[in-house]
């Protein structure tokens, strides 16, 4: 009998059909991944494998069958002893998914305790040792602790000790890694594969990174509008794909073995800063956000900054448009000593959900930057904000929609049109694409790339993704604690890593092969040991 | 100076400068009232002598800023004060003689205290079982007749005015039914069981009332975390509805709860006007309203000094509650 059977699967959130029509099987202690780009239904399906769309107006058909359950026909008493006793689940944001009121082992006793009749003090126990067994150190003390004590990838361990607990025959992973940091992501899928090696557990995994799948499964199936595109062993799909959507897809990831840009031509220095150090906090308390960084910009090139979060990389970014003071250092901009806020250097937010007012029409966003530079003729200003919409790749005549129309890739294009409105030299982005899914993120890199090359301009590209940054820039610093620990071409900085922590970080980014992704996953032992 | 000695510290100097703020502002309020205080105090049939000579002793015609350093002068270090006759020694915290009777002021507050004290920590105790009860219950029953029924209840509650359940209950209970006596204030002290069934009413009253607030308060927090992503992590592990309601939705609600509470026990310290009045406890809220009408300044003065203190006092309270009951919650 298969661990999971999966069968003519549809699910339709009203008028909308989220999974349509998915057959699947994954034996015991095998593993596979549910690949697809956001709104492709694929944590959908997660969901409906633990009986969770019940009693959510969500309309499910078709048979599941997990751990010998049929969880469509099961009792709520059946259901309850499937979800954690028979098939547990890692969900994706670890920062939410505990009770920030209780002790971590509080939480994890407690779901012990359903489904083993023990005392509460053997199911405590039983935590300690769950924490223990991920690789929580002191793991009886820290049991003790509450969620917002323990670090992200912590609390994804927590989670995933949680999920031990009862020794299912079946761990989903919803996105168990998309919030974490690169080195931290790491460890959490060596861990998970050690575990499946120990326990013979088999695993769901569902991401949208396939770095991430080809890290840890055997078989992957690929998603698009709730279908099936293409299912098979990871070595054949990865490697050798049989369908355009999978090829696209492959084709959008950065890879770290991709060709690297062309270097650009030395040119003149745009924006220079010497010494910047930024402090946050008073006496005891302040802490060094950014110290003694020294970078310099010139025309037309894209300058690549790397980190893992704390490491400074956004209140450098933040320093250099002149939004934060610095706490000492100073900026130069095209020679000369410039503080405050300077319209030629601009920048693009993170978060397209949240950095445009939703209760104002994109065209009056984009508007902004030309009406604070003094500009008052309302017939001048719809022509030029319907150049710059043009230009980004929207429509002049998406002026008055608001934000929550467009897709996400649209509104970075929304927010990068308000940067260009205040013609600017130099360009900061701050995280420009890590919210958006690979193929839109490969458009958006292709758009900003464009621009430059037209307009001459000085980007400055702030990511945690090792590859992105790669492919976009021409100089790369690595940032850690505040500082630049490495500066140089990123030809030289990717093929020889001076910096240990580097070479750690180029260690901890996913292959797409499997055979190099064991490679690399023996290359990360080995440094741990070191 | 950190921990929970620097936090109480922080509070008392806080304080003090509230309290201290409170009483410059209402003598200057009462110093540009117009209006002949001396006049009122002595009463309407005083010849102009008589008034005259009220205004001296009370020190009417004193400038604002040496009334207000001799009132602060009684605080700190007493006073003794001539009512005519004989000399009263007033010990500190001093705060002054009743316009009216003569009367110390602190003497007057702690008389009344304890009867608003009674009133507010009694109803109290009831708003929050009835209130964080029903809250639950909706949440328990939500989408079901029961939550209709119970989210049109503590909407009529919460726009009922005190005086109209009040009257209804005494009618109903005390007349109609004749299950209590009217109510009559019986000091805790003299008789626990007699106390307890006179203020039943009025208590009742002012919980069905707040109730409402809490019920709804208690109900929107859980809903909330329901709708949180740890709610749907102990689902998928197979906890039950019960055990995700009680263990996780309401400690949800906890905080909020804290909140409101500390804002209506400190206010109602300072008296509930319309319930004492209702079923005529002599309280602080009646005594104020009468001090007010008469221009007792003293009086006045005191009293809004022991609701601000109570306010004051019950917003540390539930700062402390509140990291208790929240770990990440840090006291400054």
């Amino acid at each position: 009998m298969s661990l999971v059977d999966v069968r003519d699967l549809r699910v339709d959130f009203g008028g909308l059909r989220a999974v349509d029509g998915l057959s699947f099987r994954l034996e015991q202690g095998a593993a596979l991944a549910l690949v697809g780009e956001s709104g492709s239904g694929k944590s959908t399906v997660a969901s409906a494998l633990l009986g969770l769309h019940r009693g959510t107006g969500a309309r499910v058909a078709g048979t599941v069958e997990v751990a010998g359950t049929d969880v469509q026909t099961a009792s709520e008493e059946e259901l309850r002893r499937l979800r954690g006793g028979k098939a547990a689940m890692v969900f994706q944001d670890p920062l939410s998914s505990l009770d920030p009121y209780y002790a971590i082992g509080d939480q994890i006793a407690e779901v012990y305790r359903l489904h083993a009749r023990v005392s509460r003090r053997a199911a405590r126990a039983r935590a300690v040792e769950v924490l223990d067994r991920v690789g929580i150190p002191d793991a009886a003390r820290r049991s003790r602790a509450r969620p917002h004590e323990f670090s992200g990838g912590m609390r994804q361990r927590a989670l995933i000790a949680m999920a031990l607990a009862c020794e299912p025959g079946l761990l989903i992973a919803d996105e168990p890694t998309t919030a974490l940091d690169v080195t931290v992501q790491a460890q959490v899928l060596d861990l998970l594969h050690t575990l499946r090696e120990e326990t013979g557990m088999g695993l769901l995994l569902v991401t949208h990174d396939v770095g991430v799948a080809a890290e840890s499964i055997d078989e992957v199936l690929v998603m698009q509008y709730g279908r099936a595109v293409e299912h098979g062993p990871v070595a054949g799909v990865l490697g050798s794909p049989a369908e355009p959507y999978t090829r696209e897809l492959l084709a959008a990831v950065p890879r770290l073995d991709a060709p690297a840009k062309a270097p650009a031509e030395p040119e003149e220095v745009v924006l220079e800063a010497s010494g910047l150090r930024r402090e946050f906090g008073r006496g005891k308390r302040a802490v060094t956000a950014v110290r003694d960084v020294s970078l310099t910009l010139r025309r037309g090139e894209t300058l690549g900054i790397v980190g893992e979060s704390g490491s400074g990389k956004t209140t450098l970014g933040r320093m250099l448009v002149g939004l934060l003071e610095p706490t000492a250092g100073s900026l130069r901009f095209e020679g000369r000593a410039h503080t405050g806020v300077n319209p030629a250097v601009q920048m693009v937010f993170q978060d397209p959900v949240s950095s445009l007012n939703p209760r104002r029409s994109v065209g009056e966003s984009i508007a902004d930057p030309l009406r604070a530079r003094g500009e008052r003729d309302e017939g001048r200003i719809r022509r030029r904000v319907g150049e710059l919409l043009e230009r980004v790749g929207l429509e002049a005549a998406h002026h008055d929609r608001y934000p929550h129309e467009f897709s996400g890739g649209q509104r970075q294009r929304v927010g990068i049109a308000r940067a260009l409105a205040a013609d600017p030299r130099v360009i900061v982005c701050d995280e420009p694409v890590s919210a958006l899914d690979v193929t839109t993120q490969a458009h958006v890199i292709d758009l900003l790339g464009e621009l430059q090359r037209e307009l001459g301009l000085a980007l400055v590209f702030v990511a945690h993704d090792l590859a992105v940054v790669r492919q976009v820039s021409d100089r790369v610093a690595v940032m850690r604690q505040g500082s630049v620990i490495e500066e140089g071409p990123v030809g030289e900085v990717y093929a020889s890593p001076r910096d240990p922590y580097t070479r750690q970080l180029l260690a901890a980014v996913p292959a797409l092969d499997p055979e190099a992704a064991a490679r690399r996953r023996a290359e990360r032992r080995e440094l741990a040991a070191v | 100076m950190t921990g929970f000695g620097g936090f109480v510290l922080r509070r008392a100097v806080g304080a003090l400068v509230t309290l201290l703020v409170l009483s410059v502002i209402i003598y200057v309020v009462f110093y540009v009232t117009p209006g002949n205080v001396a006049q009122i105090t002595c009463g309407p049939r005083c010849s102009p002598a008589q008034v005259q000579q009220v205004a001296e002793q009370l020190h009417l015609n004193d400038p604002l800023f040496e009334r207000y350093w001799h009132f602060l002068q009684g605080l700190v270090a007493g006073q003794d004060y001539s009512t005519g006759t004989a000399v009263q020694h007033c010990s500190a915290p001093c705060l002054g003689l009743s316009y009216q009777s003569d009367q110390q002021v602190t003497a007057l507050i702690l008389a009344k205290l304890p009867v608003t004290a009674s009133l507010a920590l009694g109803a109290m105790v009831l708003w929050l079982i009835i209130g964080v009860g029903t809250g639950v219950l909706s949440v328990w029953r939500r989408g079901r007749p029961t939550e209709r029924l119970l989210t049109t209840l503590t909407l009529a509650g919460m726009s009922t005015p005190v005086f109209v359940i009040g009257l209804v209950l005494m009618i109903v209970v005390c007349g109609q039914l004749e299950l209590l006596p009217f109510p009559q204030y019986v000091a805790f002290t003299e008789d626990p069981e007699q106390w307890a069934w006179n203020l039943l009413l009025p208590w009742l009253s002012l919980a069905l009332i707040e109730s409402a607030t809490y019920a709804r308060l208690t109900r929107a927090a859980m809903l909330e975390t329901l709708a949180e992503d740890h709610v749907r992590t102990f689902r998928a592990y197979g906890v039950g509805e019960r055990a995700i309601i009680r263990r996780h939705a309401l400690r949800g609600a906890v905080a909020p709860l804290i909140a409101v509470n500390a804002n209506n026990i400190g206010v109602l310290f300072g008296g509930a006007v319309l319930t004492e009045t209702l079923f005529g406890l002599p309280g602080i809220g009646r005594e104020m309203v009468e001090a007010v009408k008469v221009v007792d300044l003293p009086v006045v003065v005191g009293m809004v000094l022991v609701t601000g203190f109570f306010v004051v006092l019950a917003n540390a309270v539930a700062d402390v509650l509140y990291a208790v009951a929240d770990r990440r919650v840090v006291l400054t």
